[in-house]
């Protein structure tokens, strides 16, 4: 006799298989950050094209650059990049907070405090940005 | 024999996407976003940006940067996908579309950087 076990996946996915409504984390500020959060990775990969195209745009001479420099000075540039800028700030923000708490620092059997790792990382942040700042303004 | 997983992979590209992206892209996307195009600051001409970018290294690093960047963004995606959406059935071609963006992105990339 063959023992049917219809449709069999692993994890059995079908046996208990709640639906939500798309919108379920609407309702509460926790999962609306959540989701914020998520998308933040959204403008990281915007940033990432535009960069690649800047470069691109430098590397087929100076009237493509003027172009896409006037690309970039467009209503529609701009807003994206007011948008982007405050996802790519709440990116770092939320990434820098998390990191003490997703990795443990130890020195020999004492753990190095939270607030010791948030505040180097926020000192590399701003060590970062002020170099970048310095290269792109002083060239 | 259990089959090796290889979300511990995207994982770690994720991380580092994650960190160089926190520490680059708010004043990078700032000053070429929006600071040089308003004209906050004056911003670097075509003659000056053409030295800065004709060195390898400095292709480089914008490489790495735009590339774990993708990554970054191909394994949060997938997962913001995944409940947001509640496509649990789809996540292997889900799970595709997402890296294999990523690998394409950074092949087109690293053309265009290396063909400066």
């Amino acid at each position: 006799m063959t023992v049917s076990y219809g449709r069999y996946k692993k994890y059995h996915p079908w046996l208990y298989q709640p639906r939500h409504p798309i919108l379920w984390w609407i309702k509460k500020w926790a999962y609306v950050r959540f989701i914020l959060r998520e998308t933040t990775s959204l403008a990281v990969m915007f940033y990432a094209v535009v960069l690649v195209l800047y470069v691109n745009a430098v590397s087929k001479g100076p009237e493509a650059f003027a172009a896409f420099s006037e690309w970039l000075a467009s209503p529609l540039s701009i807003s994206l990049h007011s948008v982007a800028f405050l996802f790519a700030v709440f990116h770092s923000y939320t990434w820098f907070n998390l990191a003490p708490k997703a990795m443990v620092v130890r020195v020999g059997t004492k753990k190095v405090p939270e607030s010791v790792i948030l505040g180097a990382n926020y000192a590399m942040w701003a060590g970062v940005s002020i170099v970048l700042f310095w290269i792109l303004t002083t060239i | 024999m259990v089959k090796r997983s290889n979300e511990p992979f995207w994982w770690a590209l994720f991380g580092a996407g994650g960190v160089v992206a926190a520490l680059t892209v708010p004043v990078l996307l700032l000053l070429t976003g929006l600071a040089f195009p308003l004209g906050w600051l004056p911003a670097p001409g075509y003659e000056a940006l053409n030295e800065l970018f004709s060195h390898l290294l400095v292709r480089l690093a914008i490489l790495v940067i735009v590339s774990l960047s993708a990554f970054h963004w191909a394994h949060r995606f997938r997962f913001t996908l995944y409940d947001g959406l509640q496509i649990k059935h789809l996540n292997a071609p889900v799970a595709f579309l997402c890296y294999g963006s990523a690998v394409a992105f950074t092949v087109l990339a690293a053309v265009s950087l290396y063909t400066f």
